[in-house]
């Protein structure tokens, strides 16, 4: 154990020595190309630091590929069930004996599936930026922290100690700073990228001590272990942690609920999700990385990534499940009120996060009843294509029309008509339309809920209507609603470059629903049978399909139908458009309660009594100081009779007084 | 009362008044003739004492040598007829007191101090006593002190020069 | 009037210390003040003698060391007249009162 390195090659010695290699260039080709962009790209790359930093993006992708393929279809399955490879683990900080930090790479079906959605999204986004960054002042910089987000997320889902992968998500998160705050001229994108850091830093202080809670009782960090131990209902850490409690609450579920705010932080789940819509002042191809596909989803990863000890404790499944449905719900109904495209784009988002939490929630272990978490994993794999697709059309679109705003757009379609498909295919995908991949995947779940909680069931269905309607609406007011005039001179739609990561994510969203995703994930690593259920899936499709002609009829053509309903809804159209005064309530909470009540009363006390404390041995200082240096005139004779009642002040002492 | 005693008395009241007007007259150059004479009270007393060699120095080096050169000293720096400034009272003052607390705290310890004298049979200080220490390598001999000092001499001397070197070219 | 012996002699040694001393602290001039430090230093070589003479009359140490002193002495007052000079021609003045650069 002692060794600095140790690497544990476990039964995959017939594939060679490099696999550990291979794995570990994943994350640091990224994370070279951040280094040598932040480095020395300002100076010497500025033209070439986008292709730089694709080609090295494009050798991870195709390295996580080959994992991929070798985990899936080589080495990963013993005896029918997927394995959870350690191929490389070294000592870190060793703290005692049995205690230690350890950092290594963990392969199971989740993380390698995560490596693919992570470096296929994050090279397409890159491609993108090629041509939608032209230009840029700061084009290398956004590059290296692109590559910056990409190694930090490669590491935070290859983590193998929940240490580790605490470090990545902080990671991750300064990342997600720097990008949205990439424009740091404009005084929103500023408050912006404070407030996801701000609100994801709340969220991590949960996690942090939910880890805390875990590793104390399982006595170690490790994923592995860790499950291990807090899974056996035998085991003596599993019987002190369920024993433990706080508040009539046991300290598992506690912990559980802890790391699940943390999730529900980066994940933007409700009440947590403010920070999401108004990081959309990053550019936009970074929301479709970050904002949309693989960040934002890193809350459901460490959910997954815990499910087995998540599912020891109901509390905590419900909570999970609850938190995920509230949040579908909300951002829909939010979504179908916005005008800002990209808001739209990240409330969807949130609201698909929804989808894959409550999924994970409603999941049981093994077997049938595990179909929950494959469900989640399967959406949030088609999720990544399809919300990454509709982002980088978003991107076309606001690069076309240089407006975030629905009102300065319609028409669209004639102008931009390889982006009106693409967007249209990722539009179908994410409301469900069969054969599009957000079908098979919202299939699955509405089956779990089905199965399982049928409240949650009803409420899924209807958000999977909303969802529909409003993505429909945003397609209508883009694409149709009016004829597009073409004010001055009106450039394409962005060239083969601008195209190619579009066509290749719509491809992705129309087919990936064909994978037969259970066979690949599930929560134990056996292969789980997808039973597909042709009466049941009647009600989803036609709810969606009723939801697109909804908007249809709404937004097609330019009317006052929008109008007249929102007058009709009154109230309620206000309070989903003002976002149901989330954010006010939290500037309530945060100006009026916390920094009022609190935060004066400590600055004063700061100002007062610390500051005064200070002050007053710096000015005894200087007073004593002033009275002691007349002492030091330069008038030698001063000195003399001051040394002269010295020596004969310590005669006297020395003679009578300690003879 | 033999004459020896008397001859001490008179030599102490030399050596006693003329040093307190030395420290206290307000003429320079007669508060180095006052010191003169102190010095030779000195010298007087060492003659007493019956050490002829070391009072021979003391006129040598103190009387001819050091009074000399403070007297050249004040012809190079002072006035002729100019009152030394008076310092102020407050510092005479304390000056008096510091000194006579001083004076009084060792007076004290003579007094109570019993001196106990040696027992071994005296040597004379003669030249030729004195020369064999000094420059002796034995026991009792000085010669590695009489070394040091004769160096602190010739650094004190080439000090000196430096000193006085120093300025010139920056007065120019 | 007695018979002056060690304890009499140490009494002008002690009285002419602290005329010497007194001279130092009161002086402005700083001749003056050398020349109370010569008083201070002779006092000192009078008890060298006299300890010399009563105490031990088997050893000489006592008039090496005066003589010692009274070389020192001489160097110091070689060295200080030097100093003195220097300063009376930067300052053009003795003065101790005037010689205070060196302070805070």
């Amino acid at each position: 154990m002692n060794e600095i390195l140790q690497i544990k090659l476990l039964g995959i010695f017939s594939l060679g020595m490099d696999l550990g290699w291979a794995l570990l260039m994943i994350p640091f080709l990224p994370l070279m190309g951040f280094l040598l962009l932040g480095l020395f790209g300002r100076k010497h790359m500025k033209q070439s630091a986008g292709i730089f930093a694709t080609l090295l993006l494009s050798g991870s992708a195709f390295l996580s590929l080959h994992t991929a393929y070798g985990y899936f279809f080589k080495y990963g399955k013993l005896e029918g069930v997927y394995q959870k490879i350690i191929p490389i683990q070294f000592t870190w900080l060793q703290f005692s004996p049995g205690v230690s930090i350890d950092l290594g790479i963990l392969l199971d079906p989740i993380s390698v599936m995560m490596l693919v959605v992570v470096t296929f999204i994050s090279l397409m986004v890159h491609i993108y930026s090629l041509a939608y960054m032209k230009g840029e002042e700061r084009f290398p910089t956004y590059y290296s922290f692109l590559g910056l987000f990409t190694f930090s997320m490669l590491g935070l889902v290859m983590s193998s100690n929940i240490f580790q992968l605490y470090i990545f998500w902080e990671l991750v998160g300064v990342s997600s700073f720097l990008l949205i705050g990439y424009y740091f001229d404009r005084p929103s994108a500023v408050a912006a990228c404070k407030k996801a850091f701000i609100i994801t830093r709340f969220a991590d202080l949960g996690f942090l001590i939910g880890i805390l809670i875990l590793s104390f009782y399982a006595g170690t960090l490790d994923f592995n272990t860790l499950i291990e131990k807090l899974t056996s209902t035998e085991s003596a850490e599993f019987k002190s942690i369920a024993s433990a409690s706080f508040i009539g609450i046991s300290a598992l579920t506690w912990a559980l609920v802890l790391v699940f705010i943390g999730g529900a932080g980066k994940s933007a789940l409700f009440p947590l999700h403010v920070w999401l819509p108004d990081a959309m002042e990053g550019p936009t191809p970074v929301s479709a990385l970050i904002h949309a596909a693989t960040m934002v989803v890193a809350g459901v990863f460490l959910v997954a990534r815990l499910f087995p000890v998540f599912s020891m404790s109901e509390v905590a499944l419900k909570v999970v499940s609850i938190i995920g449905i509230i949040s579908a719900l909300f951002a829909a109904l939010i979504a179908c009120t916005q005008t800002d495209i990209k808001r739209v784009l990240a409330y969807s988002t949130m609201s698909q996060i929804g989808f894959m939490m409550f999924s994970l929630g409603l999941s049981g272990q093994s077997g049938e009843g595990g179909l929950g978490f494959t469900a989640a994993m399967f959406h949030l794999f088609t999720h990544a294509l399809f919300k990454a697709l509709l982002f980088l059309g978003a991107g076309s679109v606001i690069h076309f029309i240089h407006s975030n705003e629905m009102k300065d757009m319609g028409g669209l379609r004639k102008y931009l008509p390889i982006t009106h498909i693409t967007f249209l295919i990722a539009c179908l995908a994410i409301s469900g339309v069969p054969p599009f991949a957000g079908f098979f995947s919202k299939e699955q779940i509405l089956l779990t809920a089905y199965h399982h909680n049928v409240t949650i069931y009803w409420i899924a269905l209807a958000t999977s209507g909303l969802t529909s309607f409003y993505m429909f609406r945003l397609y209508f007011s883009i694409f149709w609603k009016k004829e597009y005039i073409v004010h001055g001179d009106a450039h394409g739609e962005g060239g083969f470059v601008m195209m190619m990561p579009l066509i290749l994510l719509s491809l992705g969203a129309a087919a990936a629903g064909f994978i037969p995703f259970g066979n690949l994930v599930s929560a134990d690593g056996k292969v789980l049978e997808s039973v597909f259920h042709l009466q049941f899936s009647i009600a989803p499709v036609a709810l969606g399909l009723l939801g697109i002609f909804t908007a249809m009829w709404m937004y097609k053509n330019e009317s006052n139908r929008p109008d007249n309903i929102a007058h009709s809804l009154n109230s309620f159209y206000k309070l989903a458009y003002h976002k149901f005064y989330v954010d006010e309530l939290y500037l309530f909470v945060t100006k009026k309660v916390l920094f009022s009540l609190v935060g004066r009363p400590a600055a004063w006390f700061d100002k007062n009594v610390v500051n005064g404390l200070i002050n007053a041995s710096g000015n005894s200082t200087v007073f004593i100081s002033e009275k002691v240096k007349g002492f030091q005139s330069g008038k030698v004779q001063q000195y003399a009779i001051y040394f002269l009642a010295g020596v004969i002040g310590l005669a006297v002492l020395f003679i009578y007084i300690w003879k | 009362m033999s004459g020896s005693t008397i001859i001490f008395y008179l030599l102490s009241i030399l050596t006693l008044v003329s040093g307190i007007l030395s420290v206290t007259t307000r003429k320079i150059f007669r508060a180095a003739i006052f010191l003169l004479f102190s010095l030779i009270g000195i010298a007087g007393l060492y003659f007493w004492m019956q050490y002829e060699f070391i009072a021979a120095v003391q006129i040598v080096v103190y009387v001819g040598g050091i009074t000399v050169l403070i007297i050249f000293s004040i012809f190079l720096t002072q006035q002729a007829g100019e009152l030394l400034p008076q310092q102020n009272r407050k510092r005479v003052l304390f000056s008096l007191l510091a000194a006579f607390s001083g004076f009084g705290l060792t007076l004290l310890q003579i007094i109570q101090h019993s001196f106990n004298k040696t027992l071994e049979s005296s040597i004379l200080p003669t030249m030729e006593n004195i020369g064999n220490q000094m420059l002796g390598l034995e026991d009792n001999g000085f010669s590695l002190p009489f070394e040091v000092v004769s160096i602190l001499l010739l650094a004190a001397m080439i000090g000196c020069i430096v000193i006085a070197l120093r300025s010139k070219p920056t007065t120019v | 009037m007695m018979e002056p012996g060690l304890n009499h002699i140490l009494f002008i040694s002690t009285a002419l210390f602290f005329i010497g001393i007194f001279g130092f602290l009161t002086r402005r001039n700083l001749i003056t003040m050398l020349m109370s430090i010569e008083l201070v230093l002779n006092s000192v070589n009078i008890n060298f003698v006299a300890f010399n003479k009563y105490l031990w009359p088997h050893k000489l140490d006592g008039l090496f060391f005066s003589i010692f002193v009274i070389a020192i002495a001489a160097a110091e007052a070689a060295v200080a007249i030097a100093i003195i000079i220097n300063l009376y021609r930067s300052h053009q003045s003795i003065d101790v009162e005037n010689a205070e650069d060196l302070k805070f």
